[in-house]
């Protein structure tokens, strides 16, 4: 017996062994991956990403060629370094440090010598390039911007990392993808479908013909074009008005939620994202951590809204029944309550609720939020109904659209102050300041635009969104589907007219354009800033919503100017120009035009870098800009001027409407 | 009467048969894992393959030189080979080089030697000496420790060379003392060690605990004559002990590399996409050879047309993982027939040893088949998965000077060994 145990054991091996070669090499072979074989060779085809045109028809972005320097490590032969460095425009050290990488990656594969080659320097190398074995040229395409402005509209395109590659297998190695802004969020409709060729090679590396007879090949199909809902002009137009100040502009036809300006500044040129430099650049405006180039304060940037707040809370109040518009509340230079006030600017007094908004009157409205609030006995249930009422303006959250990048911004609920002070342990009193829209109420810019558009439409709104036509696809039904406000028609018209005379008598009779009905709000909010673990109050932004005409309205929007102190000080005047701009094409109030561009709020933002002490507000100083760039802004703003002209589609509309 | 002529035949040519062929094919196994370029010349001593060529030609020399020798020489001074052999391994903690974390080599000018190949061959004497000696029972424990001190010597200078797979090696040993009629709980005792230990890892420590304890209560309950109930309860104790210790050293004392290689092999990592990442990380050798043996097919691609070779995707493919070259080149057919040759040449020194009139003869061609079918285990079981990653070369196909004389010695003494019962026929 005992002669047998290791007989018995060799050949139950035997048997394991190949069993499991079994399984391996006959059982799962079916799964051989094309892609991981390195006896395959793939080539792509790269079909022509899709143009990108404005709501106008112009051409904003379309594509140019780049030629890339490709390798395969083991295939070079000894070459002039010299002249080949010279050619590229390198040095020496630096093609032995890319050669040895590419070596240790793979001596057999393919690799990328020098990207994005310009057109000069590939014509000049393209004659020499039999005399460098192993090297060949690539051609591949690149975003080519017809235009400088719109940066974090249009975003860019960059290549592929490890993660995406992970995520998504479409893509390869060095495959180009969107990185930000509409590049990102109408990727797959841009970039097409790439073509697929897959060819045999032998263990020399020569190509044997098509693998299988070419089963696995595919045609490419050519990205679709895209119209976004973007008026170039006005985009330029807004922002040329907030150089040399932060902040954002975001304006919506509110008939139909089409965004028709973005606007983010600082900003930056796109094409600096194209090309050999990308990554300099990209890394420049990455690590600009105080002016934050590629934040896009439109649509991230959370700010308490301020006073345009207030005729959310009017409108509740009437919807609630709990005020009407007759109703008349004391100022006495603010509102007092238990021990505490919040103060208010003088004006007449007692005031009924188109005299509250026009004033903007800081007792008017803490006593409908009040009155809101404590509807019923419990404050939480008031503060809920108000908070459901509030949302339904598109605020609290994410807008679910086709941007790439958004913020949910802040309406609180009575949860968020049961959390604060406990259940049942506060009032209305506790939370006064979102009255007049601070406290702990934040908006983004889209959101206070769209807040806006659902104002001028009287009660509802379309999800604001930048597409506007598809190549041979229609755009999503979300977009073209109303969001209905919980607000009914009737209560909106006497708000209306409140913020039509805030423009007639109110606190932007100042920026008042002959010949336009518009209607708007002033804010301003108050704000910190951390540095060095130091928080500092700082000038108070301005801000302004509006829209025109009053009936039938053609744009609402929202203005941002960070620091800019009162709301009438730069957004009001930004905003009352945008909509001249847009409805009429031409300025009359060229005197707020050179305001704003003579203007710098450059000395605010640096305060609290300074390191000394500063003042803000009412202490603080308005500062021009040198004369040379003052001079620089008006020939920028002739040559928008003189590239003015109003498209087939804006009149048409104009017509229906006379 | 022994004839000049016949005195060619003394051999057994079938071992030398399967010995040749395996060394052949595993040799172009070795061209197609380790050529460069376009073009391949066999001569060209810089390569692996034109070394390994070179290293074929030396060892035809050593196994003339071997079967030369006196077979009485091999048992008479197989005392002084394995004091010189251990001596030699001990050497290596003063003069010994490292490559890849292991202290196992002598560098001599150019080349180096790993003097653990030979220890095998030194060993398997010994112990065949110690234990065909008349005086030696191995039913007393004193002799049973005598023998498994010569084994444990070795295994342990290994060990400590950081070079776990060799020792590994020497539990083959156990196949053979079986053979010569050690009691037969050794085996039992290491087979249920390893149960328990695999499945304290794969079902943790109280699920093994309780079965162990049922199973050892159900086996006493219905024994017709039953022990002191002391019995069952110490091996339930110890069992659990062992089972907890197992557990304790896995998540606690273990090197993480070993540990990984454990926790891929019996799947016990739940986190598919971590499991994923392991593959590609510390996996990434099994992974790619996996992968290379599948792609073979029935067929395999051909000599020198396996892509995954050529494109170098398995590391240390002409080494320990040569396998992979076999299954991806020529595929089912090829490597189900380099496993098939494989067993015959076991098979073959097993029915051999059997008929040996000595003991020492039979002992040592047990110990050599033995030796053989643990490489064999352990390397091809390692490529496929089948068992955790472990490095040891397999006989005959792995590149390397060393290991192909220490295998060539072995078994050719055995062959010569041999030889004697045929002339004396």
């Amino acid at each position: 017996m005992r002669r047998f145990l290791l007989v018995i054991a060799i050949t139950i091996v035997g048997l394991i062994f190949i069993s499991r070669l079994f399984y391996l090499q006959i059982y799962s072979e079916g799964v051989h991956d094309i892609f991981s074989d390195n006896a395959l060779r793939k080539v792509y085809d790269y079909p022509k990403r899709g143009f990108v045109f404005d709501r106008n028809g112009e051409l904003l972005v379309s594509n140019q060629p780049s030629y890339d320097v490709m390798f395969i490590p083991r295939e070079v032969k000894p070459l002039d370094t010299t002249e080949f460095c010279r050619l590229l425009k390198i040095e020496r050290p630096r093609f032995k440090e890319i050669f040895e990488k590419a070596y240790r990656y793979s001596p057999w594969l393919p690799s990328v010598f020098i990207p994005h080659l310009s057109k000069e320097d590939y014509a000049s190398l393209q004659e020499k390039m039999r005399k460098f074995e192993g090297f060949y040229i690539q051609k591949r395409s690149l975003r080519h911007y017809e235009t400088t402005i719109g940066a974090n509209v249009l975003g860019d395109i960059g290549e592929v990392n490890d993660a995406i590659i992970a995520r998504d297998p479409y893509y390869k190695m060095g495959d180009l993808i969107g990185k930000q802004g509409i590049e990102t969020s109408y990727e797959k409709t841009l970039r097409g479908v790439k073509g697929l060729k897959v060819i045999q090679k032998d263990r020399f590396n020569r190509d044997l013909g098509p693998y299988k007879d070419g089963i696995y090949d595919t045609l490419p199909k050519p990205g679709s074009d895209i119209t976004i809902t973007i008026d170039a002009q006005l985009q330029a137009y807004g922002e040329l008005l907030m150089q040399n100040k932060h902040g954002g502009i975001i304006a919506i036809e509110p008939a139909t939620g089409e965004i028709l300006t973005m606007v983010s500044t600082p900003t930056y040129n796109p094409n600096l994202l194209v090309g050999r430099n990308r990554s300099v650049n990209f890394s420049k405006l990455y690590n600009d951590s105080i002016n934050k180039p590629l934040y896009d304060r439109g649509l991230q940037a959370m700010y308490p809204p301020g006073s345009p707040f207030k005729i959310l809370n009017a409108l509740i109040g009437l919807q609630e029944g709990v005020v009407t518009t007759q109703d008349r509340f004391y100022c006495n230079h603010g509102y007092s309550y238990g021990g505490r006030k919040m103060g208010c600017h003088g004006h007449a007094s007692p005031l009924a609720m188109n005299g509250g908004i026009y004033n903007s009157c800081n007792a008017y409205f803490a006593n409908v939020y009040r009155r809101i609030i404590d509807k019923t006995k419990s404050p939480g249930t008031g503060l809920d109904v108000w908070s459901e009422h509030v949302k339904s303006f598109g605020l609290g959250n994410y807008l679910n659209n086709d941007l790439s990048v958004g913020q949910p911004g802040k309406i609180p609920t009575s949860k968020t102050y049961d959390q604060l002070y406990g259940k049942n342990r506060w009032g209305s009193t506790f939370n006064l300041s979102n009255a007049i829209g601070q406290g702990e109420v934040l908006t983004t810019p889209i959101q206070l635009a769209n807040m806006t558009a659902a104002i001028a439409n009287r009660g509802y709104y379309y999800t604001p969104h930048i597409i506007k036509n598809i190549e041979g696809h229609t755009i999503d039904t979300k977009y073209t589907t109303r969001n209905q406000t919980t607000i009914d028609k009737e209560h909106f018209e006497p708000i209306i007219q409140g913020m039509f005379d805030v423009y007639n008598l109110g606190t932007a009779a100042g920026v008042r354009v002959n010949g336009i009905e518009i209607c708007g709000k002033t804010g301003t909010a108050e704000n910190f800033v951390k540095v060095d673990g130091r928080r500092m109050q700082l000038t108070d932004h301005s801000i302004f919503i509006a829209f025109a005409p009053k009936d039938n309205p053609k744009i609402a929007l929202a203005v941002f100017v960070e620091n800019g102190y009162w709301g009438a000080r730069f957004a009001g005047k930004i905003a009352s120009l945008l909509i001249e701009k847009y409805i009429n094409d031409t300025i009359t109030r060229t005197d707020m035009e050179d305001y704003l561009l003579k203007h710098t709020l450059e000395h605010e933002y640096a305060k609290p870098y300074s390191g000394q002490a500063f003042g803000i507000n009412k202490n603080t100083t308005l500062e021009v800009v040198d004369e040379p760039e003052y001079k620089q802004l008006k020939e920028l703003l002739n040559q928008l001027n003189s590239r003015s002209k109003k498209s087939p589609e804006f009149k048409k509309n104009q017509g229906a409407n006379l | 009467m022994i004839t000049e002529a016949s005195k060619y035949y003394k051999f057994d040519w079938i071992t030398i048969l399967l010995f040749l062929l395996l060394v052949g094919f595993g040799w172009l196994n070795i061209v197609s894992a380790s050529h460069v370029g376009e073009t391949i010349n066999y001569f060209d001593f810089s390569q692996p393959y034109g070394k390994q060529l070179m290293f074929i030609f030396l060892t035809i020399g050593l196994i003339i030189l071997i079967l030369a020798v006196e077979s009485k020489f091999y048992e008479r001074f197989s005392s002084v080979i394995y004091i010189i052999s251990m001596l030699s391994l001990v050497g290596l903690f003063v003069f010994g080089k490292s490559v890849n974390g292991a202290t196992s080599w002598y560098g001599i000018g150019g080349m180096t030697l790993q003097p653990s190949e030979f220890a095998k061959a030194a060993t398997a004497l010994a112990v065949a000496k110690y234990v065909s000696d008349l005086n030696t029972d191995l039913k007393r424990v004193k002799d049973q420790i005598a023998v498994f001190t010569i084994i444990a010597i070795p295994a342990l200078l290994v060990l400590l060379q950081k070079d776990a797979g060799s020792t590994l090696v020497y539990g083959s040993f156990l196949f053979v003392l079986y053979r010569e009629g050690i009691s037969p709980i050794y085996l039992i005792l290491l087979l249920m060690l390893i149960v328990i230990c695999l499945f304290s890892l794969k079902f943790g420590s109280i699920i093994t605990s309780i079965i162990i304890t049922i199973g050892v209560l159900i086996h006493h309950f219905t024994r017709r004559r039953k022990p002191l109930l002391i019995q069952p309860i110490s091996i339930i104790l110890i069992s659990i002990l062992i089972s907890f210790g197992v557990r304790y050293f896995y998540d606690n004392i273990l090197p993480f590399h070993q540990k990984d290689r454990i926790t891929i092999w019996l799947s016990l990592e739940k986190d598919p996409a971590k499991l994923e990442r392991m593959k590609k990380t510390i996996a990434y050798n099994l992974n790619e050879s996996e992968k290379a043996i599948s792609s073979g097919g029935l067929t395999g691609k051909g000599f020198l047309e396996g892509t995954r070779t050529t494109g170098k995707f398995v590391p240390e493919q002409h080494t320990d993982y040569i396998f992979s070259t076999v299954g991806e080149e020529w595929g089912f057919i090829g490597s189900s027939g380099v496993v098939i040759v494989f067993i015959l040449l076991f098979l073959r020194i097993l029915h051999l040893a059997e008929l040996q009139r000595s003991q020492f003869s039979r002992m040592y061609g047990y110990g050599v088949a033995s030796i053989f079918f643990m490489h064999f285990f352990i390397n091809i079981g390692m490529v496929m998965g089948v068992i955790p990653t472990i490095g040891i070369p397999l006989p005959m196909f792995s590149y390397g000077g060393s290991g192909l004389w220490g295998f060539a010695i072995l078994l050719f003494i055995f062959v010569k060994l041999d030889s004697d019962r045929i002339n004396q026929w």
